[in-house]
């Protein structure tokens, strides 16, 4: 079972709780924290790779402690039409999310690859790679 | 005695609908198959492209006069100043200015979400754009303060003019220090981390034309989505042919074009504000120049290829700020195409700042364009100067 991408919003009531490592005491998930915050106002933002057999089940236990889920690829947007196909995120891209399609050199954005580095947001000249977090 | 054909020729077959227009990608084809002189009667117009930042340039407007009148001192169109030392209301905006509170590099990197590119794209695009203006209050204009909203349709004129675009040929960029730098070529990664390119290689206007022998003052060109002017050369324009240092001839360098057109008829998918990371605001402009076929010659250089076509590769961590000469090698634009160039010794990963895409579909409006019969070739009045004029640029000394 190939891992899945998922962003996860806590607010700051729970924050400090330790629900990941539920996730794999409880459900036996494999986490892979690809991305974490806590901003001052002790609201946390955490993308994580997830694998195992009770993926849905940790999912439930989440949404159940009031952790907001939302899959990656709805957060990672490239607008296509201010995007330009330039193509200078694609040398910058750490996961090769964003490459270029050869012969035709158009710029293509493969969100299953992504790991929210958002280095291609600060990176993109005409701004179009928005990231929703 | 080879074939030499006239603008006046040409023009009469496109007028006919009988002129045969091939885009610079399929003109290489074309040579390959059939050969020059066989390419060279077949074809009277190749059509180039190129869509990229180009930091030189803006445009010219005017305003109309308020009630009172008011010879506008200073104006700033959404913040963002423009030029008004001109005429009364007249500005000129450059595409990398910025607003005056912008934090600039003070956080650094930077971010120039907004400037005089962005106005740009925004006049062009119709939105509704803010006009503020001061000035001192003269007997015939003694209005002093002015805030209002205008938009494209609203003013009289708006001339895009362009000092130096469409660039013949560009760096290669690359980083040797040991930190991320941010610079107008992008975010280059430390320790020869990436490589940035800017031309479009065997589309890009100039590359097809390196001795300047069709493109010239008055050269009609696609501008912006629109029709536009090769006013002069532009600033600069230092033509030459480039050698490596084993002696061989590495394709042409360093001309630019000074370009002119009505702003009016242009498209904002053609003229788009951009920001480069911790280097500043720009825009990215369209240019297409149709390469009329009228000899061999020409048609030899019209058919380079990538392969045919080199970047000088530079370091922009201490070579290039610090003005020392010379390059790291050179590189064809097949090589940077490809994805990975090789730069002492390591596999760079290459990436372009210039859309190959957009510039293929400038060339390809541009065909239509004249084999449809609306855009028609003009002679130049005077060709610009080309190598041989030994052009080059005047370092600037600091002088006690």
């Amino acid at each position: 079972m190939s891992p899945r991408k998922i962003v996860l919003r806590f607010g700051p009531d729970i924050s400090d709780k330790p629900v990941i490592y539920r996730l794999v005491k409880d459900y036996d998930l494999l986490v892979n924290i690809v991305k974490a915050n806590v901003n001052p106002q002790k609201e946390g933002t955490m993308v994580l790779e997830l694998t195992g057999e009770q993926y849905d089940r940790g999912l439930e236990y989440l949404r159940s402690c009031g952790v907001i889920v939302q899959d990656l690829t709805q957060e990672i947007v490239r607008n296509e039409e201010k995007c330009t196909s330039c193509g200078a995120c694609t040398a910058i891209c750490p996961t090769g999310a964003l490459h270029i399609q050869r012969p035709e050199m158009v710029v293509c954005f493969n969100s299953d690859d992504c790991v929210v580095c958002q280095l291609c947001v600060r990176a993109c000249p005409v701004k179009a790679m928005e990231v929703r977090l | 005695m080879s074939l030499e054909k006239t603008y006046a020729e040409i023009n009469a077959k496109i007028k006919a609908g009988k002129a045969v227009v091939v885009t610079a990608e399929e003109l290489i084809q074309i040579v390959e198959e059939k050969g020059i002189s066989r390419a060279t009667r077949e074809v009277d117009v190749v059509t180039t492209g190129t869509f990229a930042p180009m930091c030189s340039s803006g445009a010219f407007l005017n305003f109309g006069h308020s009630q009172p009148r008011m010879k506008m001192q200073k104006v700033w169109l959404n913040g963002v100043p423009a030029y008004a030392g001109i005429a009364a209301v007249d500005a000129y905006i450059g595409a990398t200015e910025l607003p005056e509170d912008d934090p600039l590099n003070s956080n650094y990197p930077g971010e120039f979400r907004y400037g005089g590119g962005h106005v740009i794209q925004d006049l062009v695009a119709g939105k509704p754009v803010k006009l503020r203006a001061i000035s001192y209050g003269t007997d015939c204009y003694p209005r002093r303060q002015l805030e209002t909203t205008i938009t494209l349709s609203d003013i009289n004129e708006a001339i895009l003019f362009n000092p130096r675009n469409a660039y013949q040929n560009y760096n290669c960029a690359v980083n040797l220090g040991n930190k991320t730098i941010y610079t107008y070529m992008g975010m280059l990664k430390p320790n020869l981390g990436n490589a940035h390119y800017s031309t479009s290689g065997q589309l890009s206007p100039l590359l097809k034309d390196p001795h300047f022998k069709t493109i010239g003052i008055g050269t009609r060109i696609f501008l912006g989505g629109g029709i536009g002017y090769v006013a002069w050369h532009g600033t600069q324009h230092f033509p030459a042919i480039q050698k490596d240092s084993a002696g061989n001839d590495c394709g042409p360098a360093g001309g630019t074009l000074a370009v002119i057109g009505d702003l009016k008829q242009m498209s904002p998918e053609w003229l788009v504000g951009t920001s480069y990371l911790g280097y500043g605001a720009t825009l990215s402009v369209g240019i297409g120049v149709p390469i009329p076929l009228l000899n061999e010659e020409i048609t030899l250089y019209a058919a380079a290829t990538d392969r045919d076509l080199y970047a000088p590769i530079v370091d922009y961590s201490e070579a290039y700020p610090n003005r020392q000469p010379g390059n790291l090698g050179y590189v064809s634009y097949a090589e940077l195409k490809s994805g990975k160039i090789n730069v002492q010794g390591k596999e760079v990963p290459t990436a372009p700042l210039s859309s190959y895409p957009r510039a293929k579909k400038i060339a390809a409006i541009l065909k239509d364009w004249i084999a449809s019969g609306q855009f028609l070739l003009t002679e130049p009045v005077k060709l610009l100067p080309g190598p041989e004029a030994g052009l080059c640029g005047k370092p600037l000394h600091s002088k006690e």
